[in-house]
């Protein structure tokens, strides 16, 4: 353990910048007691998710609000192409008109809410972490911050959850309570009545694999994002620290611009694969077997 | 407790090795189809290749979710007894 005032060892610092401002439900600070601990919320990750929610409802509402049919501004062609975006893939995986008219807008808040909370990435590792370092206490927080929403799996899982929702509701809605019942028990291997507990396990082993991967995909890919950038971080430390050749530096610029690079590649690739898949699983409620 | 630290690494570098090598063949063999297809109809290539990048996210997905819980275990061990 680093002595009070001296520089944390590189694993206190990680372990330090992974916690995140937990809570329990009488607003005073906690701490998770196992993995999965329903008694604590963490207050960052719904901070700026729903702080990032608002920013992308406005930023769409401005795009709408002054939208003219003749020359279009930069902006309106903008979000222009994004809906027309999200429209597309909405129109060859639903083909419910009816159903389209929520699923539609649904996916391109999905789109932008979940690249904007991934766009956190890319904002420096110590930055808000320092000032809240400052602030918070001041405030009567714990110094802990975590920006990257997404890189909480409460957040991701939370999000595939509704997915999971919408689809057993659209699943009743379009067969009925009888057909989507009938369903569970007789697909997918046949309507024998011997088949029912394994078509029915089947059903609930899908149920899960799917919302279970939708969610753990992007906090996998968000996670390891995040504790890279922070590795790459420690290594710009360590040179400033020990100060022993330019080498560290370099290798710390270096290593910084290609995992940038790669990785605003993966947060848009990831944004876009979780909207095009909640299309594709609420599609899949709509087919009858 | 150093066993327990020991086994740990370990876990760590098995998670992170054999999901590499299923991420990296699954990729390889996506992008020769990829390749081939485009050499055989030069005109799909471009929405073939929106297709292709949906497909490297869904196929490196378990290999991702593998090394995040590894980075895990190596930075916040749930199995130190703290």
């Amino acid at each position: 353990m680093a002595a009070e005032g001296q520089a944390p060892t590189a694993s206190e610092y990680i372990v330090h910048h992974l916690q995140h401002q937990q809570m329990d439900f009488a607003f005073q600070s906690a701490k998770q007691t196992s993995i999965v601990d329903f008694g604590v919320f963490n207050l960052d990750s719904i901070v700026f998710s729903s702080l990032l929610g608002l920013l992308a409802l406005f930023l769409l509402w401005t795009g709408a609000r002054r939208a003219t049919s003749g020359v279009p501004g930069r902006w309106q062609a903008a979000v222009e192409m994004l809906v027309e975006l999200v429209d597309n893939q909405a129109k060859t995986v639903i083909h419910n008109e009816n159903s389209r008219r929520f699923v539609g807008p649904l996916a391109l808040i999905v789109f932008v809410w979940i690249f904007l909370m991934n766009f956190m990435d890319m904002v420096p590792v110590d930055l808000l972490p320092q000032i809240w370092s400052v602030a918070g206490p001041a405030l009567g927080f714990k110094d802990y911050l975590r920006v990257v929403a997404t890189a909480d799996l409460s957040t991701t899982l939370s999000i595939s959850t509704m997915v999971l929702i919408l689809c057993i509701y659209y699943s009743v809605k379009i067969k009925g309570l009888g057909g989507w019942g009938h369903e569970l028990f007789t697909a997918p291997f046949g309507s024998h009545p011997l088949l029912w507990p394994f078509n029915f396990l089947m059903q609930m082993i899908e149920f899960v694999a799917k919302t279970v991967s939708h969610g753990m995909r992007l906090f996998g890919n968000m996670f390891a994002g995040e504790l890279v950038f922070m590795l790459i971080a420690l290594m710009g430390g360590a040179w400033a620290l020990s100060a022993t050749g330019i080498g560290l530096a370099v290798g710390h610029v270096i290593a910084g611009i290609v995992w940038t690079l790669f990785h605003i590649l993966i947060i848009v690739l990831q944004a876009f694969i979780f909207m095009m898949l909640t299309l594709i699983y609420i599609g899949q409620a709509h087919d009858k077997h | 407790m150093e066993n327990v630290l020991g086994f740990v690494a370990l876990a760590c570098g098995i998670i992170v090795g054999l999901g590499a090598i299923g991420a990296s063949i699954g990729i390889a063999i996506m992008g020769g189809k990829f390749l081939e297809a485009s050499a055989r109809q030069p005109e799909l290539m471009n929405e073939l290749q929106t297709k292709m990048f949906i497909l490297a996210g869904l196929i490196d997905a378990a290999f991702l979710i593998g090394v995040a819980i590894a980075l895990l275990f190596a930075f916040a061990n749930p199995f130190v007894l703290a």
